[in-house]
């Protein structure tokens, strides 16, 4: 039997309370940095923390804002001048437009600003933006003596970045090949990329890639049932279950050796989440930079390392049926 | 308002009623839509066609049934045998004035063919679409652009016919005529100006891309592949041949992300042009790859090479003849023709009919042959 009230995405218990307003005990005035009064929110609650706030504002936040504003302000009214400055046009055509990188022809120099330079301007404003945001998430652990895990974690997905944007136009000796900033336009240059280079599925890395992506997702999906499915037991005390394992953790392990002959432990699970998630962006960023500056066809790569069969049969319809028969003129 | 016996015993029995009622909704439903389905058939059904060998995913799906079924333009197609000459009848050009093309048929044929190509043209205005509005004394002049142009349209046909067989006959005898494109309209439908660059304040490379245009198909590709790629021999492949091949982008012979999404514009053109996908001609792991394509990537390439012919030598010269109303929207540029100016969606044009046999006259730019 379905217990609807049970088994949906919300959030069944909210504290509503005192809001809480983090340490301010080092004598660091941590407290000049948090700004909005907190407030509780019940929609919220539905899907996480009902507290909203306070937040931190420090300089890192500051700068990564502004530069990000600047970013996007610059693509915006780019795509704005593309259109005439025409708003019914923008929204028209808003997932059509785009801020695109420089023509092949200027190499790695700056172009004129209406044919690539504001994107070079973008870009370098893009770049101070993330990086920022990147120490923002050092600085924050460090303020609470946390681990640098998901500063790591967020360098992974910045390296991937890093990879598309600069690292690898600089190795092509042109701006031409970075990605555009626009909703379809940067899937075009996704499926021209890997048809320039002969089939990226053919990019050992980005094999690796999918496997880790497609795994963060089983093991998201594993690791989330496991703990849902043992919460009645104290199993979403999930980190005091790592020393002191009680018997949510006995019945989840126990499911899982049964299931598969081996079980991760309350600490393991997420060491595994945190590797797979990290290492999509990293061999991903890898295959990427190989491409074109190492390997220019993939298919054929893979074919002089034994990889890509070749399959046996005719090519065109007249072996299969015949177009007659196709429109129904024929049997 | 409901009887107290109901009331009792809704209180004695105190159920939630949620969970089931959504299970049983949920199923419920799904019963009745597969019943449906199963009584109606599917209303998503599609029909598939297979063209490499199995495991490569390669067919021709059909989407749109609609475009299985009979071409609606056919039932319109006027056509006549044509008269076998005995030997000794006059000519056209010695019995009209001004004749520069077709001058080799006998009268009955002559007339024969002006007959059908009012009918495939102009059925609604008649010889005066091209003749004017004078006597018959007066057709040999050449007054009107409409002449002038059609003159040089039946140029173009038999040299299709003639010089393009590998195309246009690629399977059985197709052919073409003048029907193929106009279908009974002055004008063709599908025929394309030019509107590259589509974006303001924007140059070069960014200047010609991101627009739901209709020569971009309505993707964000580029809106100038068949300006580049159909009125000149350009290369359209990008791919190296080997696994390794130095180079940066602006090398002459080193292709760019840019120039691989212009190719990629003009083959979804031709996608779209034919109502099929890639894998009708690639093995779509390895594109560029001869030993996996399909036949018809041979006869896409040479409809290529013709359209690029038909352009270059018929088409844009004709550019000084038109009046403004039929020349290009932004640039006045001449009229010019691509895959679906003729194929309109379909495999083949007219879905495979022969428009050819019963119109030797126009299958050659020499005397007719009849058999």
């Amino acid at each position: 039997m379905a217990f609807p009230e049970y088994q949906n995405i919300f959030t069944q218990v909210q504290v509503q309370g005192n809001p809480e307003w983090g340490m301010d005990d080092q004598g660091n005035n941590m407290m000049e940095e948090r700004v909005g009064k907190p407030r509780f929110n019940t929609l919220v609650g539905l899907f996480g923390n009902a507290q909203l706030g306070p937040y931190y504002v420090g300089w890192t936040t500051l700068v990564a804002f502004a530069t990000g504003i600047a970013w996007f302000v610059i693509v915006g009214f780019n795509m704005l001048a593309q259109v005439g400055y025409s708003i019914p046009q923008f929204i028209r055509q808003l997932f059509w437009l785009a801020l695109e990188p420089p023509s092949p022809e200027y190499g790695l120099s700056i172009p004129p600003l209406d044919e690539g330079g504001w994107y070079i301007i973008a870009s370098f404003f893009l770049l101070v933006s993330v990086l920022t945001w990147l120490l923002r998430a050092y600085l924050l652990a460090q303020q609470h003596k946390m681990g640098k895990h998901i500063f790591w974690g967020f360098a992974a997905a910045v390296w991937l970045f890093l990879v598309l944007g600069l690292f690898r136009p600089v190795l092509m000796g042109s701006w031409s090949e970075a990605v555009p900033y626009g909703i379809f336009p940067h899937l075009d240059w996704t499926t021209a990329f890997s048809i320039r280079y002969g089939n990226l599925y053919y990019n050992p890395f980005h094999c690796l890639s999918i496997v880790f992506l497609y795994g963060s997702v089983l093991l998201f999906c594993m690791h989330g049932g496991t703990i849902l499915a043992v919460t009645r037991y104290g199993g979403d005390r999930e980190l005091e279950q790592i020393y002191d394992r009680g018997t949510a953790t006995e019945r989840a392990a126990l499911f899982w050796r049964w299931t598969m002959g081996f079980n991760a432990t309350m600490e393991g699970i997420h060491r595994w989440a945190w590797w797979f998630a990290v290492l999509t962006p990293i061999t991903g960023g890898i295959g990427i930079l190989l491409t074109g500056t190492v390997v220019d066809n993939w298919f054929i790569w893979a074919q002089e390392h034994n990889f890509a069969p070749m399959y046996d049969g005719s090519y065109g319809y007249e072996d299969y049926g015949s177009y007659e028969a196709f429109i129904g003129k024929e049997d | 308002m409901l009887p107290k016996w109901f009331d009792k015993w809704n209180a004695d029995n105190p159920t939630n009623i949620f969970g089931p009622a959504i299970l049983i909704g949920v199923i419920g439903a799904a019963v009745f839509v597969a019943a449906m389905v199963v009584t109606f058939g599917n209303p998503l059904q599609t029909a598939s066609l297979q063209t490499g060998p199995r495991g490569t995913g390669m067919s021709v799906p059909e989407f749109n049934l609609v475009r299985l079924q009979e071409d609606p333009t056919i039932e319109d197609y006027y056509t006549e045998e044509p008269y076998i000459p005995e030997g000794d009848e006059p000519l056209a050009r010695d019995i009209y004035e001004n004749v520069q093309v077709l001058g080799d048929l006998t009268e009955d044929n002559f007339n024969r063919v002006m007959t059908a190509m009012t009918q495939w043209v102009s059925p609604e205005q008649g010889c005066v679409y091209c003749h004017g509005e004078g006597d018959l004394e007066t057709y040999g002049e050449d007054n009107l652009y409409t002449k002038i142009v059609s003159r040089r349209m039946i140029q173009m046909t038999q040299n299709i016919n003639e010089n393009w067989s590998g195309h246009v006959n690629a399977v059985e005898e197709v052919g073409v005529n003048c029907y193929t494109c106009h279908r009974g309209e002055n004008v063709p439908s599908e025929i394309w100006f030019r509107i590259s660059p589509v974006n303001e304040a924007a140059g070069g490379w960014a200047s010609v891309q991101n627009r739901a245009t209709t020569a971009s198909q309505f993707t964000s590709l580029p809106s100038n592949a068949l300006e580049v790629y159909l009125t000149d021999y350009e290369p359209v492949n990008v791919h190296d041949l080997e696994s390794r091949v130095p180079g940066i982008p602006n090398d002459e012979d080193v292709a760019s992300i840019q120039k691989t999404e212009m190719t990629y514009s003009l083959m979804n053109y031709f996608s779209n042009s034919l109502g099929v996908n890639c894998v009708f001609c690639h093995n779509s792991r390895a594109f560029y790859d001869p030993e996996q394509h399909t036949p018809q990537w041979a006869t896409a390439l040479l409809g290529r090479q013709m359209v690029i012919e038909m352009n270059q030598e018929y088409l844009i010269p004709l550019e000084d003849e038109y009046p403004p109303e039929r020349l290009g929207p932004i640039y006045a540029d001449a009229p010019k023709a691509a895959c679906k100016t003729c194929h309109k969606g379909y495999q083949r044009p007219l879905q495979g009919m022969n428009v050819i046999a019963d119109w030797p006259e126009l299958a050659t730019t020499e005397a007719p042959v009849y058999e």
